[in-house]
């Protein structure tokens, strides 16, 4: 149960092929918990409850749904990026992970993107536990010194007359992208909206875009 | 200090691996040990702040090496010891010593929700004066610490803007070794790309880095 029971063959290896023998790391995770569970140090109830709630519960669902709002409510678009911490708890997202928002407005001539390059933070109340490329030395040391190589390999291209904006999320202050509304939306309601809107472009590595049928339309 | 975690401007990290619709857990050890590392922090024998600095203690080579969550458990169980939560003797064999007392759970699962909801604010109400004022010209203090610092190495001695004030904040330098919050103004500084990575940079586009008090200096 030593910090160093791996061996480097594992390392970077997100690839999580099906195991048919337990691994190292599940062996000594299942260790650890039968022993704080054993010492009532751990109710293993709270544990399953913790897991539900962020596989189930909290997710970019909730972002999107904040965004959509702004999206047709210009005077909560407004109290969103004056205080996005309250704004945001109006559609009873808070806590964890979230403490202090703030929201960072795309335009035209803007593109916010969202990093944590010291370890991983992220929005949790409005988008849930972050991806694994999010938490991963490409993305975290890249971000900062190369945001358009970045957003490019992300498959956006951003025009030189765009200013990039890289938010480093260095303190307790999460930030959350507002995407631009993609032309061609102006008869979806907020639900068709929030549906639209993406993780990704939450995070500033993505526009919103509208599905094929709907902008051929 | 000045670790591998601080990976702002690094280069040979390798290409993104953007995986689409990956689980939110790939493994189910995953799951538990997030959880794990969730349900013993309500004991609050330790900060947030602490728990980062010692995942950034884990010697450059692995934390490379590692994966998030492999970091996160490793982390945890040198926390449990020097809380005292656990031994050493007890994480190595993994049974409770002899006699060891049963303790009650701080986290059950009906205050997981609650708990959640009600968050950790790390911000703090006190009448402090602001240092610097939003529009106004600063530079970051040249400050290599060898303990927990959210100064990242990049923006250190640079010229920057006072973009926004956040308000009175938990300093995580010394809240992170348990020398208490010195709490303090914290704000988002806006630093041109060219100010820290020279004319290779775009010249319209910035980097926002929130800071405290305690980085900075007028300019």
């Amino acid at each position: 149960m030593k910090a160093d029971g791996h061996g480097p063959s594992q390392a970077h290896d997100h690839g999580h092929q099906p195991e048919a023998v337990p691994s190292d790391m599940s062996l000594r995770v299942k260790a650890l918990e039968s022993l704080l569970v054993e010492k009532g140090l751990v109710d293993p109830a709270a544990l399953d409850s913790l897991v539900d709630a962020y596989e189930n519960k909290i997710g970019p669902r909730n972002g999107a749904r904040v965004v959509a709002r702004a999206w047709v409510d210009p005077a909560y678009k407004q109290r969103l990026l004056t205080d996005a911490t309250v704004a945001i708890a109006e559609l009873g997202y808070r806590g964890r992970g979230g403490d202090h928002m703030v929201v960072v407005e795309n335009t035209p001539k803007l593109h916010n993107l969202v990093v944590c390059t010291l370890c991983s933070c992220y929005p949790w109340p409005v988008l849930g536990l972050p991806p694994v490329w999010y938490k991963s030395a490409p993305y975290r040391s890249r971000a900062v010194i190369d945001p358009r190589g970045v957003l490019r390999e992300f498959g956006l291209e951003i025009g030189e007359d765009v200013e990039v904006r890289v938010w480093d999320s260095t303190a307790e202050l999460r930030y959350l992208v507002l995407p631009e509304r993609p032309v061609g939306s102006e008869q979806l309601n907020e639900e068709a909206l929030a549906a639209l809107v993406t993780r990704d472009a939450m995070i500033g590595v993505a526009q919103v875009t509208l599905p094929r049928e709907e902008s051929r339309t | 200090m000045n670790g591998v975690h601080d990976m702002g401007g690094m280069h040979g990290m390798g290409s993104i691996q953007n995986q689409v619709d990956e689980p939110i857990f790939p493994e189910r050890w995953e799951a538990r040990a997030f959880a794990l590392t969730l349900a013993m922090a309500a004991w609050e024998k330790w900060t947030l702040d602490a728990s980062r600095h010692q995942r950034e203690l884990i010697p450059a080579s692995e934390y490379l090496a590692m994966s998030y969550y492999e970091k996160w458990i490793a982390g945890l169980v040198e926390l449990l010891v020097k809380s005292g939560l656990l031994t050493a003797a007890e994480v190595e064999s993994g049974k409770p010593a002899p006699h060891s007392p049963r303790e009650t759970p701080p986290l059950t699962a009906e205050k997981v929700l609650s708990t959640i909801a009600r968050g950790a604010p790390a911000s703090r109400d006190l009448p402090l004066t602001a240092r610097f004022q939003v529009g106004q010209r600063v530079r970051v203090r040249n400050l290599h610490p060898t303990g927990h610092t959210r100064l990242p190495r990049y923006a250190r001695g640079k010229l920057g803007t006072i973009d926004r004030y956040h308000g009175v904040f938990v300093f995580p330098d010394t809240n992170a070794h348990f020398l208490g919050e010195k709490p303090q103004h914290a704000y988002s500084v806006r630093f041109a790309a060219r100010e820290l990575w020279g004319d290779q940079a775009a010249a319209r586009d910035g980097v926002y880095v929130d800071m405290w008090d305690d980085y900075l200096e007028p300019a």
